[in-house]
């Protein structure tokens, strides 16, 4: 049987007693490109957001590659949505991206040169290696997506969480992001992509979970993409016609 | 007095030397941290916690019948941190944002401090006078021991950021991102807002509860506008922070009746103010000339293609035509022709213009690199 790479056991949170996710049970095998899909206030980001541990569950747990998550910190990199942050502090491209080397350092060590060239290499993967000097609040919201995304693959790790990381960017940065999800992909990385545009679905994922507060269905794109699924999901009977 | 003799007197007299060291020492740790407050967006806690500490030290004289310094900078120290992690707590467990918890500790211990105040004034022991020189700070009363604390817990500072810095950062600009990385957030939060603490409480002698904040925000906001590093925005703070303490030691104690305090915080807005105005890529004043010259420059390109557009209709392109017509252009100016004549794109002849061969040659040029930005 194939490796669970994330495995997420009766994960339940509430913002004011409202749940926001209710009892998520939920298995992501190794090596796949997972969308989570839902309507806005379905809890996708909070359901991200709840694994990595920055918003505690009131129950649940979650464990990677069947350890305890808090274990496992290493093997896990989270590119958060792109407005979650102040893009007018005073800092530079280079130096958000060597923040990717940070956990690796762990607590006080400074990063060195060879964290400086790890963080050039992602720069590069990105595209973005001319604008290492830039200061951050002078790139474009395509350019801080690749920053954001060139700071995860600095970590090196084996499973990916990204939240929204294809909101408001422009083609050249969508391409950038589809190659590096494919080349993550090759090298047997798992990645998880909080995800809004139905469209794309089949032609970018191969996995594919549906959410809304509860976990509506989880599984192979082929199987499960339909408009069964879609309507449950969204609530409106869904009928668009997608090509697989 | 001349600067000479005044610096002269820096170094000789006791007094002068211990204000200025010590106000310029305070300036220097509440600039260095309060940019760490700016960038969190949490102005106002330097204001909360200098109003917070005031219980603390009416309590401390009250339960110790003593004005030592030290005793009540204690008091304040506590009732300083009580109402920081009030103010942490009410943002995490209700539902208020962190300016409401920042308003409402402020007033609640403010208004507090100040009945425990007015209720020791009303005592009749006479040992109480004096305990209201630090809602407005009294640089005079500075010795030379508070002077060493200062310097001692700024030296600390400087380690704590040394070590820590990195982890700093990573807080700042990303907190969530920090968490995952197996950071404890917390720990880091709780140490840094500690030290704002501890640099405000120590400043209280000298500036004062009310206009405690401002040596937190003003060296921070002026130093923001000259850098895109936090090293050297940190670096700038402290300088110019130690530089208001200096200046504004030196007005206050060369003209009469000037109390110290106030004048620093003045010399430091007098920083903000000039680097609001003057700072070269975020000042007003250089943001503003940058806007002018652009639309002087696109006017004056608007203008040469237009003119080109007519000409290149005819045969001739130097073909003399009529100034009128230009009117029909919106961007169409005198200045812009003016300008076009002084570049020697456009002759002028009585009513009629024409191009030169220069003035068709640009607007080629023009013309086609529009197209390849297109």
């Amino acid at each position: 049987m194939e490796k669970i790479a994330v495995k997420v056991d009766d994960l339940t949170v509430a913002y004011n007693y409202k749940p926001v996710l209710w009892d998520i049970d939920l298995k992501i095998p190794e090596g796949v490109l997972m969308a989570i899909v839902g309507p806005n206030g379905a809890g996708k980001s909070t359901l991200v957001k709840a694994i990595l541990g920055i918003l505690k569950p009131i129950a649940g747990s979650v464990s990677i590659f069947d350890k305890p998550y808090d274990t496992q910190r290493k093997h896990v990199a989270y590119v958060p949505q792109k407005g979650s942050v102040d893009w007018d502090f005073p800092t530079t491209a280079l130096d958000v991206v060597m923040m990717g080397t940070y956990g690796s350092l762990g607590w006080i060590k400074r990063p060195g040169a060879n964290e400086k060239k790890r963080a050039l290499e992602a720069l590069e993967k990105v595209g973005m290696l001319s604008f290492k000097s830039r200061q951050i609040s002078q790139l474009s919201g395509g350019q801080q997506q690749r920053i954001f995304l060139a700071r995860a693959l600095v970590q090196d790790a084996s499973i990916y969480f990204m939240d929204e990381p294809f909101q408001g960017v422009d083609a050249t940065t969508e391409v950038a992001i589809i190659n590096i999800l494919k080349e993550l992909r090759k090298a047997n990385k798992t990645v998880v992509v909080v995800h809004h545009d139905l469209q794309t679905v089949p032609e970018y994922f191969d996995w594919v979970t549906f959410l809304n507060v509860k976990k509506i269905a989880t599984g192979p794109v082929k199987d499960i993409f339909n408009d069964d699924n879609l309507t449950k999901t969204y609530g409106i009977n869904y009928k668009v016609s997608i090509q697989k | 007095m001349d600067i000479l003799e005044y610096s002269r007197l820096v170094f000789s007299d006791y007094t002068l030397r211990t204000i200025t060291l010590g106000t310029a020492v305070l300036g220097g740790v509440t600039g260095m941290l309060g940019s760490f407050a700016v960038l969190r967006k949490q102005s106002l806690l330097g204001d909360a916690i200098s109003h917070a500490a005031l219980p603390g030290i009416a309590l401390a004289f009250l339960i110790t019948g003593s004005k030592d310094t030290n005793v009540l900078l204690i008091g304040a120290l506590l009732s300083g941190l009580i109402g920081t992690f009030w103010i942490r707590g009410i943002t995490t467990k209700t539902h208020l944002k962190s300016d409401t918890a920042l308003g409402l500790v402020l007033s609640v211990f403010f208004g507090f401090g100040m009945l425990l105040l007015t209720f020791i004034q009303k005592q009749p022991n006479a040992n109480q006078a004096g305990l209201d020189k630090y809602l407005f700070g009294q640089a005079a009363t500075l010795v030379e021991s508070d002077v060493w604390l200062m310097s001692v817990v700024t030296g600390l500072c400087l380690l704590v950021l040394l070590l820590f810095w990195k982890e700093f950062k990573i807080l700042l600009f990303d907190k969530d991102y920090a968490h995952t990385l197996g950071f404890n957030t917390k720990f880091i939060d709780v140490l840094i807002t500690s030290f704002i603490v501890l640099a405000i409480v120590l400043g209280l002698q000298t500036v004062g509860v009310v206009l405690m904040s401002a040596m937190l925000l003003a060296p921070a906001a002026a130093a923001r506008q000259w850098t895109n590093s936090l090293g050297v925005m940190v670096l700038l703070a402290a300088i110019l922070g130690a530089s208001a303490g200096v200046f504004g030691t030196a007005i206050s104690s060369t003209q009469n009746n000037l109390s110290t305090g106030p004048v620093i915080v003045l010399v430091a807005s007098v920083f903000v103010l000039f680097s609001f105005i003057f700072s070269p890529k975020r000042g007003l004043l250089f943001r503003q000339i940058r806007l002018i010259k652009n639309r002087n420059d696109l006017e004056f390109q608007k203008t040469l293609t237009f003119m080109y557009h007519i000409v290149e209709d005819h045969e001739d392109v130097f073909h003399p035509h009529a100034i009128k017509i230009l009117n029909n252009f919106q961007g169409y100016s005198r200045k812009g022709l003016r300008q076009l004549i002084s570049k020697n794109y456009v002759t002028v002849n009585g009513e009629m213009w024409n191009l030169t061969p220069e003035g068709v040659e640009a607007a080629t040029n023009m013309y086609n690199q529009n197209l390849k930005d297109d």
